[in-house]
C-alpha cells in the first residue's frame, strides 16, 4: 500500500510574529511585517525559549528552528515521549546560507585577534545543518537527520525530502522545514552588489514597480507522519504533502531561466506526483520574490504548468508581506499554505497595485478573498525557486 | 600587561567566565564539578580563552582532560603561571 504524508504540526518564526496563527491571521488581514527595507523578527528573543547556554550554542537561524520546531512537535502531540521508536523520527531542515553572523564575528576575531581569538563554537555554530542537528538534539530524533542546501529553495526541498523519507519506509515521522537569519553585513551586501535586493525596500511581487526582493528572516517547521500511522495513534491531521517536483534550471548562476520551462516542469511534477492533474489546483502560493525577473518567469511557468485555467486560480505571494525568507521561505510558505486552504481564504499579495503587461494571473490584489471549491479537502501547490536554478515545488490539500 | 595571577584573581575570572558560558552563579563553589554544571570540552576551551586573555596563561585540551571540579581548574591556572 502506498504511504502516504500528512501535516500534524507546524510551528514559525517570521516578522509577523512568533507562531504560525500569527503569520496566517495577519496575512490573511493583509498585514505586512517588513520595516526599515527588512524582515526582522522583532519579536523573537531567544531567551524567552532558550537557556543561555542553548542560546550562546546556536546561531540565530538555529535558535528560531529550535522555537518553531517546539511549537510544531507540541501541536503534534510529542510528548516526553516521541509517539515512535526514535529512530523511526528524522530531522531535515533546510537553510540558505546557515550561520552566517558567526561566521562574520569569527572572521573579525581572526583578523583584529588573531587565531586564538577564534571561538570553539565557530564551526558547530555556522554549519549549515545546525538547525537540523539542534532539533534532533532537543527532541531526541535518531532517524534520517541533516540539512539541505539549496539557495531560496531549501525549505521546499527540505520538505519534498522529508516527504521521500516517510514515503520510501524509512521513516514514520520527519520533523522538517527551513531557517535563516542571514541579515547581516555580507548578506546585505553582496545581494545588494547584484541588485537583487530592492533599493527602495518595498515587498510587491507582481506588481510593475517591483524592484528587488527585501530580505527577510525566520523559520517554519512542519511535523510530517505515515498517514496510516498519524490516524491510528489519533493525531489531528492538518493537512497532506500530496506530491513533490524538483528540477533545475542549468541555465545560469543566479538569474531564472526566462520562460520559466523547468520550473513549470517541477510544478508538473508536483501536481503528477500528488496523482492529479492542473484543473484540481486551487490555489497557488507563488514564490514571488518582487524582482523583475522571477516574477515574469513564475508567471510563465504557472501559465505553462496550469493551462487555459490559469488566470482563474488566485495566486498570491507571502513574500509581500514577510519579505523572503530565503532558505526558511519555502518551509514558511508551504505553513501559509496549509493555513489558508484550512481557512477556505487565498491571502493577498499585499501592496499589488500596478499590473504589468503579460503578467496577468490572479495576484489576489487589495484583500485576501474566499476560496471557492464545494466542501471537500482544496488543493495548492507551493513554488520555490533558488539562486543556482534549483526549483522545489510542493502539492499540499488541506 | 597580564592580571596578577592570584588565586583570587584567577578564582573572580573563572566564575565570571563560566557565568558568560551560561552557568548560573549561585551554583559555583570551588567544590562543583564540571559534570554537574554541565560544563563540556567546549566550555573548557572558551574558559580557557579567557584565561589567555586575562592572565596569559595557556591551557591545552590534555592540561583540562582530567579536572573534575572548579577549583581544580583554578588550582591548575596558579600553577601553570609560576
Amino acid at each position: 500500500m502506498t504511504r502516504r504524508v500528512v501535516i500534524t504540526g507546524v510551528g514559525a518564526v517570521t516578522p509577523l510574529g512568533v507562531g504560525a496563527e500569527p503569520l496566517i491571521d495577519r496575512w490573511i488581514a493583509g498585514e505586512c511585517g517588513i520595516e526599515d527595507g527588512a524582515g526582522r523578527c522583532r519579536e523573537f528573543d531567544p531567551l524567552d525559549f532558550l537557556s543561555k547556554k542553548e542560546a550562546r550554542r546556536s546561531d540565530r537561524f538555529a535558535q528560531m528552528a529550535v522555537v518553531a520546531a517546539a511549537e510544531a512537535t507540541e501541536q503534534a502531540g510529542f510528548g516526553e515521549e516521541l509517539p515512535y521508536e526514535p529512530h523511526r523520527v528524522g530531522c531535515v531542515i533546510g537553510t540558505g546560507i546557515g550561520g552566517l553572523p558567526s561566521l562574520e564575528e569569527n572572521q573579525r576575531k581572526l583578523i583584529e585577534r588573531g587565531e586564538k581569538a577564534v571561538s570553539p563554537l565557530a564551526v558547530p555554530l555556522m554549519m549549515g545543518n545546525a538547525a537540523a542537528a539542534a532539533v534532533a538534539m532537543r527532541h531526541g530524533l535518531h532517524g534520517h537527520c541533516y540539512g539541505v542546501v539549496s539557495a531560496c529553495a531549501a525549505g521546499a526541498h527540505a520538505l519534498g525530502d522529508a516527504s521521500r523519507i516517510i514515503r520510501a519506509g524509512d521513516a514514520d515521522a520527519v520533523v522538517s522545514g527551513g531557517a535563516e537569519a542571514a541579515i547581516s553585513g555580507v548578506a546585505i551586501a553582496a545581494f545588494g552588489a547584484m541588485e537583487a535586493t530592492s533599493p527602495t525596500g518595498v515587498s510587491r511581487p507582481f506588481d510593475a514597480r517591483r524592484d528587488g526582493f527585501v530580505i527577510g528572516e525566520g523559520a517554519g517547521v512542519l511535523v510530517l507522519e505515515e498517514k496510516a500511522a498519524a490516524e491510528a495513534r489519533g493525531a489531528e491531521i492538518l493537512g497532506e504533502l500530496l506530491g513533490y517536483g524538483a528540477t533545475c534550471d542549468a541555465f545560469h548562476l543566479t538569474a531564472p531561466q526566462p520562460e520559466g520551462t523547468e520550473a513549470a516542469r517541477a510544478i508538473s511534477l508536483a501536481i503528477a506526483d500528488a496523482g492529479l492533474t492542473a484543473v484540481d489546483v486551487d490555489y497557488v502560493n507563488a514564490h514571488g520574490t518582487s524582482t523583475p525577473l522571477n516574477d515574469r518567469s513564475e508567471t510563465m511557468a504557472l501559465k505553462a504548468a496550469l493551462g487555459e485555467r490559469a488566470g482563474d486560480i488566485p495566486v498570491s505571494s507571502t513574500k509581500s508581506a514577510i519579505g523572503h525568507l530565503l532558505g526558511a521561505a519555502g518551509a514558511v510558505e508551504a505553513i501559509a499554505t496549509v493555513e489558508a486552504l484550512r481557512r477556505r481564504t487565498a491571502p493577498p499579495t499585499v501592496g499589488w497595485e500596478e499590473a504589468e503587461e503579460g503578467l496577468d494571473l490572479d495576484y489576489v490584489p487589495g484583500a485576501s478573498k474566499p476560496i471557492e471549491n464545494g466542501e471537500g479537502p482544496l488543493v495548492a501547490i507551493s513554488d520555490s525557486f533558488g539562486f543556482g536554478g534549483h526549483n522545489a515545488v510542493l502539492c499540499l490539500a488541506a | 600587561m597580564p592580571t596578577d595571577v592570584s588565586t583570587e584573581n584567577v578564582e573572580k575570572t573563572i566564575y565570571d567566565g563560566l557565568v558568560e558560558l551560561g552557568t548560573e552563579r549561585g551554583e559555583l563553589s570551588r567544590e562543583a564539578t564540571l559534570e554537574d554544571l554541565d560544563i563540556d570540552s567546549l566550555d573548557l576551551v572558551e574558559l580557557a580563552q579567557i584565561v589567555e586573555d586575562e592572565f596569559g596563561v595557556e591551557l591545552k585540551g590534555d592540561d583540562v582532560k582530567d579536572v573534575k571540579t572548579v577549583g581544580e581548574v583554578i588550582d591548575l591556572v596558579v600553577s601553570k603561571s609560576g
